[in-house]
């Protein structure tokens, strides 16, 4: 699967869409994740997972912020989540379908937010970048 | 048998009754061949899928997409007696379509992201996990008769 250079600029025009609403963004995608997806919350008994907790938002702009870090360097995905890939594979060990829960609510969320905007081309571009990065935060799990 | 809360039941079909289902079909169909392109092999004799504005103007991929979401419709009017709804379809998709049901999957999330495009205010988180859970029941209907 290749990020074509129509795919890149659609996502990098997406996400300066977002006004850098990261913690907002990412506090909805988790809590989504969550609500639709409830065993994803088998990796957080410790957090108080109610809507705009502390920490739902706390999480959730980390993990907006990687992925715009993530974006700014569409060339090089490998070399940009290295450090998150290693995180991944031999700390965290999330199991892979949970990326793709992720992608899907996170999804909706942009979808939400930018209507019409989410149109179908941008809609594959950033299917297709999510993909990208959960392979790659998968790729040193064994 | 799958249980459906008032809440869940209340959350599906009040946005039902807000869908347009011609536009959201055809929406919903033609985003699946363009962002998962694979899956325009059930679709050869459609004509031309050559790019996303082909696809999306393609008459025949309005008219099944059409088709597709009225039948989803249907279940959704008979929530608690879909696996027996969509028994015969399970069958044709199996024995004569040939079509994988992961493929059913795919279907179910990109037509999550069409409602949550068209129907913003309306798409919450509760509404989205009442909806996420009518694709799943469809789409394991839709497999059940598979062998």
């Amino acid at each position: 699967m290749v990020l074509t250079g129509e795919d890149k600029k659609l996502i990098q025009q997406t996400w300066a869409k977002l006004g850098g609403a990261d913690e907002e963004i990412g506090a909805e995608t988790l809590y989504r994740t969550f609500h639709s997806y409830p065993t994803t919350k088998t990796y957080f008994p410790h957090f108080d997972l109610s809507q705009g907790s502390d920490q739902i938002r706390g999480h959730g702009k980390k993990v907006v912020a990687a992925l715009g870090n993530a974006i700014k360097n569409l060339d090089n995905l490998s070399q940009a989540l290295s450090e998150l890939s290693n995180l991944h594979a031999y700390n965290l060990r999330v199991d892979p379908v949970n990326f793709k829960f992720l992608s899907q609510c996170l999804q909706v969320t942009l979808a939400t937010r930018l209507g019409k905007e989410y149109t179908p081309e941008v809609h594959s571009a950033v299917d297709k970048f999510l993909s990208a990065v959960a392979a790659v935060l998968a790729e040193k799990y064994r | 048998m799958v249980h459906w809360t008032a809440e869940e039941k209340q959350l599906i079909t009040s946005l039902w009754a807000k869908v347009d289902v011609a536009t959201c079909g055809a929406e919903a169909l033609a985003r699946l061949l363009i962002v998962y392109p694979w899956t325009q092999r059930f679709f050869a004799s459609f004509g031309n899928l050559s790019s996303p504005t082909a696809i999306l103007g393609n008459p025949r991929v309005r008219a099944h997409g059409k088709k597709v979401l009225t039948s989803f419709g249907e279940a959704i009017k008979n929530l608690d007696t879909i696996k027996k709804y969509f028994a015969q379809l399970s069958k044709l998709h199996c024995e004569k379509l040939h079509v994988d049901p992961e493929n059913f999957r795919l279907l179910g999330d990109i037509l999550i992201v069409v409602l949550a495009a068209n129907y913003s205010k309306d798409f919450s988180p509760a509404c989205q996990a009442a909806w996420q859970k009518v694709v799943r029941v469809v789409a394991h209907a839709l497999a059940h008769e598979y062998h």
